[in-house]
């Protein structure tokens, strides 16, 4: 049964007395602005429930959240205590002094409030998916002042398919601890920012269960061409796709008509799926007679195209898009986006180009010098 | 990729056509007796020009590859002076014309020639609507001169007018005379064809080469959609047959104009009807000039106009008048063409990043569209309209040659050269004065059997796309955009043949002429008069299509076509009705049989074959 991120009623706070800023928000009440307090992944899934697409439904754990659960817990001082003087480049001892801090704070409870308020939530948030316990992903959310690239965000902590009150909060815990990963210590350092003004939010959402997923670029990333949007996917859960264990299959889409301009079926020999006894997420084989089955039928595919192209246009810029196809939904309303981000290699790349004086700027703009220009360089035909 | 040796594939001479050569002219032949045009012509990349010749020539068609070789050349390599390029080399084996471009290699000559081009080019870009109706003048008032052109007959004694007005000119001079008048027409005619032609290609080629830096997977029929939807007369024929349908439903003389498929009948009919002479009125008016229309390419001698085969446009008139009668659309989609056009272009415009490139996208869209329709309507005026009147008064001269015992049939004139026929026509002439008979009574009309037989083994003979050494880079724009020659479409080609059997192809690769993916029945169509067998939603495989093909497109689900890029014909016509066009696949017709299952893909340039 599809459950419509609009019917969720927006979260009444709870047991925040004393503390106005909210532990929990849901995804449809956060929008760009709030960032700093949702983190740039939980923003962006508020806005796109707010233009009309679909996303599976959720809330983020604010960064007060997360700020005071560490403040609660009592062991700032002694984090700030291990990191003074952390060397930047000192990978080992970066590592020991990471592995240190994420065990203190994977072990460490949650006040009781706290608990109550993030299980009220997840409580709710199944009520809408009417199940006893809605598999969901948990994921860090990064405020945008401490992310040093997209690329960044990436190495941050995703589980899926978590199931119950008390594994939700112990994985929410775990995505707080990725503040204090090697790299991100080190990048702080470096950067000379506060290990005590970084904060993070936890994104908490329904898991699709999905037939197929995968990633798409709005442009294509190996040339930079903006006029096609590019598709990778497989059967199962995207990480397959996103981690790079599959040569996944791959969609090249006009993103002006919507045709599918290229199309290659790859041999997918694994699948990221759950394991309905253990109920974990893991990776199966699949078998030999599936891996060459196109994972995304065509109609599916220009779907997922029309929705990228919509989401560019809301952004106004390239976009890199994770999506699933939903197995239990019929087709029409089963294709969920998961994720949406700006695409940052070939922007930064435009951006750059702008910010330069172009090198051929001997104001060829006449349409007789592109011509002569094209004549006297030759055409390469390829 | 490796094509033959041009002059190896020569000395294989098919037996019984040996001194072929004789029936070209002479600086046509790949040589082995002079060894640096040898070399030149075994280093020099050839490809068969299948776009204007599907078939072997006949030494009198000759005429307009020699027309293009001379105007086409001029324009690059005399007149503007393009940098890079001279003209276009012409060679020809078993009467298949295999042409290549010749490049500038001195990097100073080409840089001595910029300014000169930037001038002139630029003055034919800055000044192109106002000499563009110049040009339009110049033609019809050739046309005219032509269509006055008297070829007279030669009389037993002359008129005594040659006396009392002391002309001093006999009818045997006037002959020689109009038969020069006849070919300097011609060729004058081709020395317009290409005033405009070659920079209204560059324009295109070089947008398109734009939009591919900005976008490298932009297929090339994006570019071309976005100066599509404007009116172009070489519609206008069509147009013409659509009116006359309408026109006959409204009137109700549909039920005549359905009554046989001969147009003797139906005219006989027509004249009969209390409504038939109106309906005969609108034709009349219709056929000057659009019945000028070639059933062809206008290429070839038997390319006959709709004026003379009109039965070709009565089928044309039928069809539509089914259409009708069953409440389907006749007109061509004008205005979605026109809104997705607009569609396209704006969504591809705002996707270009810097600003200083949507200004340079701006400049050449608008120099594409302003050259667009002269690329498409020279085709009316000097392929159809000019050469349909050309042909007839060949014919004239032929009827000439036959009274007077040189050939034993009009059609044989076109088994002779052009200075052929010159040097037949003094043999007449002369003898016409004097009294006697003339040598070639005897000499043509074996001579001319024997070629006959020669035109039916090259018939049969199948030109490879390619021969000679490949080119890393081709600079040519009518190479790029007419004749659609990459690197891509050489190694299909090659792949093609390395296959060999015919039997065993089960895909072919062309140009994405037109989007969109179709399956159905093929049915292969040779030349126009095929047409007529076409199925409604069958896939039309023809060696190329030319306008006089119109009627057809509105019955088939899909086109493919041997030769052509994205700028040709069928390619354009398929956009025009949104139906899958493959184009330029080198081997459609001789690999694809009536009847087979295609699929054919216009998005991605592929035909596939049910085995």
């Amino acid at each position: 049964m599809e459950i419509h991120e609009r019917a969720l009623q927006p979260a009444t706070p709870v047991g925040a007395a004393g503390d106005s800023k909210p532990t929990v928000r849901w995804f449809q009440e956060c929008d760009k602005s709030a960032i700093a307090e949702v983190g740039g992944k939980c923003a962006s899934l508020g806005e796109l429930i707010a233009m009309g697409v679909r996303v599976p439904p959720g809330f983020a754990v604010t960064t007060h959240g997360c700020t005071r659960f560490l403040r609660d817990a009592g062991i700032l001082p002694e984090i700030m205590a291990l990191l003074k003087g952390v060397p930047a480049d000192d990978i080992e001892r970066l590592e020991a002094v990471s592995a240190e801090i994420r065990q203190m704070i994977e072990s460490r409870p949650m006040t009781i409030e706290m608990e109550d308020e993030i299980a009220e939530a997840y409580r709710r948030l199944s009520v809408q998916c009417c199940l006893p316990a809605a598999p969901v992903a948990v994921r860090s959310s990064a405020t945008a002042e401490d992310l040093p690239g997209a690329s960044f965000a990436g190495q941050q902590d995703t589980y899926l398919w978590v199931r119950g009150a008390d594994e939700v909060m112990h994985h929410v815990r775990r995505c707080i601890s990725s503040l204090y990963t090697a790299r991100a210590i080190g990048y702080r350092v470096r950067m000379g920012f506060d290990h005590e003004q970084v904060a993070i939010s936890v994104g908490v959402q329904k898991m699709a269960n999905a037939y197929t997923a995968g990633v798409m670029f709005t442009m294509h990333p190996a040339n930079g061409d903006r006029s096609v949007i590019v598709i990778d996917s497989n059967f199962g859960f995207g990480e397959s796709v996103v981690s790079g264990e599959v040569t996944p299959d791959h969609f090249v889409v006009n993103k002006v008509t919507l045709d599918i301009a290229e199309r290659t079926v790859s041999r997918k020999e694994v699948v990221c799926t759950v394991d309905l006894k253990t109920q974990r997420c893991h990776t199966v084989e699949v078998p030999f007679e599936r891996q060459m089955v196109q994972s995304l039928i065509d109609d599916e595919v220009t779907e997922l195209a029309w929705m990228g192209k919509q989401i560019e246009k809301h952004y106004g810029r390239p976009m890199d898009i994770e999506w699933a196809v939903d197995k239990d939904l019929p087709a029409g309303g089963n294709i969920f986006i998961l994720q949406a981000r700006p695409e940052t290699v070939w922007s930064a790349k435009a951006e750059a180009a702008n910010a330069a004086p172009a090198a051929q700027e001997t104001g060829a703009t006449s349409a007789m010098q592109y011509i002569l220009t094209g004549l006297l360089s030759g055409r390469k035909v390829s | 990729m490796k094509f033959p040796v041009p002059h190896d594939l020569k000395a294989k001479t098919i037996p019984g056509t040996e001194g072929w050569e004789r029936m070209y002219p002479y600086q046509y032949q790949f040589v082995t007796d002079d060894p640096v045009r040898n070399q030149y012509e075994k280093e020099t990349f050839w490809f068969y020009d299948g776009l204007h010749y599907p078939e072997p020539l006949y030494p009198f068609d000759t005429i307009w590859d020699e027309a293009w070789y001379l105007a086409l050349s001029q324009y690059n390599n005399r007149i503007f002076m393009v940098p890079p390029v001279r003209g276009v080399d012409h060679r020809m084996i078993n009467g298949y014309v295999y042409i290549s471009p010749v490049p500038v290699k001195d990097g100073n000559e080409i840089g001595s020639r910029v300014p000169h081009f930037m001038e002139r080019a630029g003055h034919y870009y800055k000044n192109w609507d106002a000499l563009e109706a110049k040009w339009k003048v110049k033609m019809e008032a050739t046309i005219r001169e032509l269509e006055k052109l008297e070829i007279p007959r030669l009389p037993d004694m002359e008129a005594a007018s040659v006396v009392t007005e002391a002309l001093g000119e006999s009818t045997g001079f006037h002959l020689l005379k109009a038969y020069d008048d006849l070919i300097n027409l011609g060729i004058k005619c081709w020395q317009y064809h290409f005033e405009f032609l070659n920079l209204g290609y560059a324009a295109y080629v070089f947008f398109l080469d734009f939009m591919q830096k900005q976008f490298p997977s932009i297929p090339a029929q994006r570019v071309t959609q976005m100066i599509s939807g404007i009116d172009v007369i070489m519609y206008q024929p069509d147009e013409e047959l659509k009116k006359l349908a309408a026109k006959a439903v409204e009137i109700g003389v549909d039920g005549v104009l359905k009554s046989s498929s001969e147009w003797t009948v139906v005219e006989a009919g027509l004249k009969a009807h209390p409504k038939g002479m109106d309906w005969l009125g609108s034709l009349k008016l219709a056929k000057e000039p659009w019945f000028n229309v070639s059933t062809g390419t206008g290429w070839f001698h038997h390319d006959r106009s709709w004026n003379d085969q009109m039965n070709v446009p009565l089928v044309g008139i039928q069809t539509y008048i089914d259409k009708i009668r069953a409440g389907v659309s006749i007109e061509r989609p004008t205005e979605k063409v026109r809104a997705e056009r607009d569609r396209i272009t704006a969504e591809y415009r705002d996707l270009i990043t810097k600003e200083e490139d949507r200004k340079q996208f701006d400049e050449l869209l608008g120099c594409a569209k302003t050259v667009f329709p002269y690329v498409e309507n020279h085709l009316f005026y000097v392929e159809h309209w000019f050469h349909s009147v050309f042909w007839n008064k060949m014919r004239e001269v032929a009827a000439i040659l036959k009274e007077h015992g040189m050939i034993a049939d009009v059609e044989d004139v076109w088994l002779l050269r052009r200075d052929e026929i010159k040097q037949a026509l003094w043999d007449v002439v002369t003898a016409w004065a004097t009294g006697v008979t003339p040598r070639g009574t005897k000499t043509w009309p074996p001579e001319i059997e024997w070629r006959k037989g020669v035109m039916e083994k090259f018939k049969a003979w199948a030109p490879p796309p390619a021969i000679g050494t490949a080119p890393e880079v081709i600079q040519e724009p009518f190479t790029i955009v007419l004749w659609g020659v990459t690197n891509k479409s050489l190694a299909d080609w090659a792949s093609v043949q390395e296959i060999g059997d015919p039997e065993k192809v089960s895909e072919l690769k062309g140009f994405a002429g037109s989007p969109g993916i179709v399956e159905g029945k093929a049915r292969v169509c040779r030349t126009v008069s095929e047409v007529g067998q076409l199925q409604e939603g069958e896939i039309l495989v023809a060696p190329t299509t030319s306008p006089s093909w119109a009627p057809a497109f509105a019955k088939i689900g899909a086109c493919v076509t041997d030769v052509g890029g994205v700028m040709s014909h069928a390619a354009i016509v398929c956009r025009e009705y949104g139906m899958p066009a493959v184009v330029g696949t080198g081997h459609a017709t001789k690999i694809i049989r009536t009847g087979m299952m295609l699929r054919v893909d216009g998005s991605s340039g592929a035909v596939s074959i049910a085995r």
